[in-house]
């Protein structure tokens, strides 16, 4: 039987419910609003009250309203057709509501249940099995979509009967198992799954052992995330955080992306699913929308839903790692999130922590970060989630909880920063504060040795000496004056501005600049470094200024031009002129 | 408002702040609407039979035997066509003498647009101001704010913004207005003879500071309504929002929440990104627009207020004392229109990015041969140059007095690089130089 209750208080959109019968943490209910079902989730249960936060406005919600418990937690559904959706955060389908204003108490179905998929089936009868093991097949645009054995059935199962090829909705049972003790279960396409529980189902979760190719040179080359890593990138507003984040959704070498849109503006949302239909993954050929997964719960849109919207979106993305393909999340903005659990934390009336954020916050942040990673699976495959977050510090200040939390939590560091924003050096990554963690992976540097050249690591290390060579020339320049200091102070911070122009900055909107793959970051990177390694002299600093501006302005045309294409190559060479007319 | 014959009335009030009342009270919803002692006030707490009320004009002389009725519904607004030319308060009653408005009533602060409903924006709205049109583009169904401290002329350029753009609607929503620039936008209305397009819900200085928390909503439903029903393009004027958000901080405070960030509620984000995000392109070509005040404190936009506002809203438009021209400019460093690039090029001339990113770089060259004079340094002949282009940059185009169209801002930017810079120094791809230079 289910428990029911009756609202006692309602402040925004906490509500107090006391309860007849038991309730769970995290239990989902629906309160009735003079016939609308509004679905909430137990946050806080004390004696015979539970207090709920309702994923709805309570508008006109009484005390002595009634409601139902569900006994489950807040679930997604799986299955075919998660691709190339809109959800809200709860995983309804926006594309389905009729309306032009979303209503309250409106959920809609997040699969098909009509569309036919074609299946083809993997596991034969007799076979042992157990959670997250492969059943059978079908294709979701190009993806091959296992069909799995529900992570929710515990222990071995044996195959008693399996559907034979051919076209079924996800409803259709597919396969029968029995148990140990002999009982048969029915399996069809589709299973649920609650969305704060990460979905095991894999034989190990091993280091990281390859990078993530974005085609942006500040993550591939200085700072590469490896596959099923994690990172993030704080900044204040106008530095470039949705370019950037867009950039990588549209390039990211990953087989599924799911783009959380958590608690941020609606016409960015429209512009990914205006955009993205038309444009073509670079790495496979095929609409960015057939790989692409948004959950959208914008900044209007309920905020206690907005939590959900995250879990939502990582859930999808393990459901998509146990089938064997990489996936990468994108969220924007955790800070968002965070903000909707200091909401109801102060509407909780709890003992609150920094800047009026819960105490458990950084707990719950790498508590999230810890479900990316790479797996192996029980058939030995891999997969991998790889997570990156937004966070939206406040007055772009980095040590704030939300900033500092993620930091403990997250393995790669991207900074973006106001000052490079307003000198329109994007992306805006502060080439000195960001860091990647994977850099000092083994593994990760064998991977490095063995896909690009041997000893990569150093020269970027080099780079990023370079860059912080030139910071401290700068300083020293602008305190000295121009004159006041030798030449090589003038030299040595060129050449930061040379790596800084050619291989960090990038032009986002430029069709030959924006993607860079991993072999041209090479090309340049070698060029930029066998150009620093020169020793130059010059007899004033206005020659050395108009050396390296020239020198500058060749390299980042070489940037806008088709690699090894014929301008390519003709700018190589003006590049040779230009250092051999110096007398290198 | 529906009657009711059965309405309770209620006589004793169990705790009173400035902004509250508390009484038991049973069967009452949330969010409904309320009077102490004739005084409008809403339902922000439930605790079992315990309710909180905000009172909107403030609790000063309200008695704890006071008489307390509750009305049933949310605050609302009777919408139609004859709102149109009309001025009210904060209710929704009128204060221009007229009689009050006939309609469907409707909730104020009413639901979400489905994201996937909305469109891209994708029109321009033309200001005449260079400092918008050309550095920083606004689109209709755009989210904007100005960024200024209160002793600049906001409100004169958002009166001058409103009656150039090409709408069918103006909504202006004025929290804490002083009387005279209530006065002001009057009169700007009736003298432009656009007063049949304009609606105001105003909330002045001398009305209570929590009344103003109902303006943006009556706005922007009166807004949806015409944008939504009548297909029209609306632009929505709120200023002050820095007010709007003191009288959010004042009812949070004397509810005992815990306050964030410059002793602002927790939910500042999302109760400014639920007023910004009504902005919206509807696929049957109706629009809101929201055009904003923020007023600032010494221009720190790192003030909780500024800084939410930023993360919510499309941009910024910062206003600027320039010394060198003696004008108030629109800050072309600092300013950023995020749809800018959806209609440049596109909806304007192929040059336009162009010409733009090249007159805010030159800009910046003289600021740096500024500080380089400051600094006591020689100044080279490039130098000067760059001085002389920025002063008369300033004063022909980013100066908020100026009122041309696009082409002819693009036509003087092209005759200033000519006058002052060669075409390399301008840098500017060839094939638009070509074409565009004034030799």
């Amino acid at each position: 039987m289910k428990t029911t209750g009756t609202v006692t208080g309602i402040v925004s959109n906490l509500v107090t419910v006391k309860v007849d019968g038991p309730v769970a943490e995290n239990e989902i209910c629906f309160i009735d609003l003079a016939g609308v079902k509004m679905m909430a989730e137990v946050i806080k249960v004390g004696g015979s009250n539970a207090q709920v936060q309702v994923f709805e406005s309570t508008r006109g919600l009484r005390e002595g309203d009634t409601v139902e418990f569900e006994g489950r937690m807040l679930e997604a559904t799986l299955g075919p057709g998660l691709l190339s959706s809109v959800y809200d955060g709860l995983q309804n389908d926006l594309t389905v509501m009729e309306d032009v204003f979303l209503k309250r108490g409106e959920y809609t179905d997040p699969l098909d249940r009509k569309k036919l998929w074609d299946f083809t089936p993997i596991a034969k009868p007799g076979d042992t099995v157990e959670a997250a093991d492969w059943l059978g097949e079908v294709k979701e645009g190009w993806l091959p979509h296992k069909i799995m054995v529900p992570f929710s059935f515990k222990g071995g199962y044996t195959v008693k009967w399996i559907k034979e090829a051919g076209s079924y909705n996800v409803d259709t049972v597919i396969a029968v198992l029995t148990d140990s003790q002999g009982n048969d279960v029915d399996v069809t396409m589709t299973q649920k799954w609650p969305v704060k529980v990460a979905i095991k189902g894999y034989r190990e979760k091993p280091r990281p052992n390859r990078i993530m190719e974005t085609g942006v040179r500040v993550f591939d080359t200085l700072n590469p995330i490896a596959e099923g890593g994690t990172g993030f990138i704080p900044g204040p507003f106008g530095c470039g955080k949705t370019v950037l984040q867009h950039a990588i959704a549209k390039q990211g070498d990953a087989d599924v992306i799911v783009m959380a849109a958590c608690g941020e503006r609606a016409n960015e949302v429209v512009e990914i699913f205006t955009e993205f239909p038309q444009l073509i993954d670079p790495h496979t050929g095929r609409h960015l929308m057939e790989r692409t997964t948004i959950i959208c719960n914008t900044s209007n849109m309920p905020v206690a839903a907005r939590e959900a919207s995250v879990y939502t979106a990582m859930t999808i993305c393990e459901y998509y790692r146990a089938m064997g393909l990489k996936c990468l999340l994108l969220a924007d903005s955790t800070s968002r999130w965070a903000q909707a659990l200091r909401e109801m934390s102060n509407r909780m009336e709890e003992l609150p922590g920094a800047d009026a954020f819960p105490v458990d916050l950084s707990a719950i942040i790498s508590n999230f970060y810890s479900r990316a990673g790479m797996v192996i699976l029980n058939n030995g495959k891999t997969g991998a989630v790889t997570f990156i977050g937004t966070v939206s510090p406040a007055g772009g200040n980095l040590k704030e909880p939300v900033t500092e939390s993620t930091k403990k939590a997250a393995r790669c560091f991207y900074a973006l920063e106001q000052n490079r924003a307003d000198q329109k050096r994007y992306p805006a990554v502060n080439p000195i504060d960001s860091y990647s963690k994977y850099l000092e992976y083994p593994e990760i540097q064998q991977f490095l040795d063995n896909t690009i050249e041997k000893g990569w690591v150093d020269k970027v290390l080099t780079a990023k000496n370079i860059i912080r060579r030139g910071k401290e020339a700068s300083e020293q320049i602008n305190i000295l004056g121009d004159d006041g200091v030798p030449m090589s102070y003038h030299v040595t911070f060129w050449k930061s501005e040379l790596v800084d122009f050619i291989i960090l900055q990038q032009d986002g909107f430029d069709p030959v600049d924006s993607l860079c793959p991993l072999e041209r970051q090479k090309y340049m990177l070698d060029l930029v470094l066998d150009t620093c390694s020169l020793d130059f002299d010059f007899p004033d600093y206005e020659k050395c200024r108009d050396f390296f501006k020239n020198l500058i302005n060749v390299l980042r045309q070489m940037n806008y031009s088709e690699f090894h294409s014929e301008q390519f190559n003709a700018y190589r060479q003006d590049v040779q002129k230009l250092l051999e007319e110096y007398g290198n | 408002m529906a009657t009711n014959a059965y309405r309770k009335v209620y006589t004793r009030l169990e705790a009173i702040t400035k902004a509250t009342v508390a009484l038991r009270a049973r069967g009452v919803s949330n969010d409904e609407l309320a009077t102490v002692d004739g005084r409008l006030a809403q339902v922000v707490r439930i605790r079992g039979e315990m309710v909180t009320l905000q009172v909107f004009s403030g609790t000063e002389g309200i008695p704890s035997n006071a008489t307390v009725t509750f009305l049933g519904e949310p605050p609302t607004l009777k919408v139609g066509e004859q709102l149109s030319g009309r001025f009210f308060d904060a209710y929704g009653h009128p204060i221009d003498g007229g009689p009050e408005v006939e309609g469907e009533s409707r909730q104020i602060g009413g639901p979400s647009v489905n994201p996937y409903k909305r469109r891209q924006p994708s029109q321009l709205i033309p200001t005449g101001i260079a400092g918008i049109d050309l550095n920083n583009t606004l689109v209709s169904g755009q989210k904007i704010p100005f960024f200024a401290d209160p002793d600049q002329p906001y409100n004169k350029v958002m009166a001058d913004v409103a009656l150039r753009a090409d709408v069918d609607k103006i909504i202006l929503g004025g929290m804490g207005l002083s009387n005279d620039d209530y006065l002001f936008f009057r009169h700007s209305f009736e003298e432009a003879g656009a007063l049949d397009k304009i609606i105001c819900f105003i909330n002045t200085t001398e009305n209570p500071p929590v009344e103003r928390l109902l303006i943006p909503d009556m706005a922007l439903t009166a807004a949806e309504y015409f944008a939504v029903d009548k297909n029209e393009k609306v632009l929505v004027l709120l200023t002050d929002m820095t007010l709007y958000a003191d009288a959010l901080s004042i009812v949070s405070n004397r509810m005992d929440q815990i306050p964030s960030k410059d002793s602002m509620p927790g939910s500042l984000y999302s109760d400014l990104a639920k007023i910004y995000e009504k902005a919206v392109q509807l696929p049957t070509g109706g629009s809101i627009t929201i055009i904003a005040v923020t007023t600032l404190n010494d221009g720190d936009i790192t003030h909780a207020i500024p800084d939410n506002t930023g993360y919510i809203t499309e941009g910024q438009l910062y206003l600027k004392a320039d010394s060198d021209s003696g004008k108030v400019i629109i800050d072309p460093f600092r300013s950023l229109s995020r749809l800018k690039q959806l209609v440049q090029n596109k909806k304007t001339r192929e040059d336009h990015s162009q010409v733009m990113n090249t007159s805010v770089r030159l800009y910046a060259d003289a600021q740096n041969a500024k500080t380089k004079l400051e600094n006591g340094f020689d100044l080279s002949d490039s130098d000067h140059r760059c001085l002389a282009y920025a002063k008369e940059y300033a004063t022909r185009l980013l100066s908020i007095d100026v009122n041309i169209s696009i082409t002819e801002m693009l036509d003087t930017a092209w005759e200033l690089f000519a006058k002052y810079f060669t075409k390399a120094e301008t840098g500017i791809k060839q094939s638009l130089s070509d074409k565009y230079w004034k030799a």
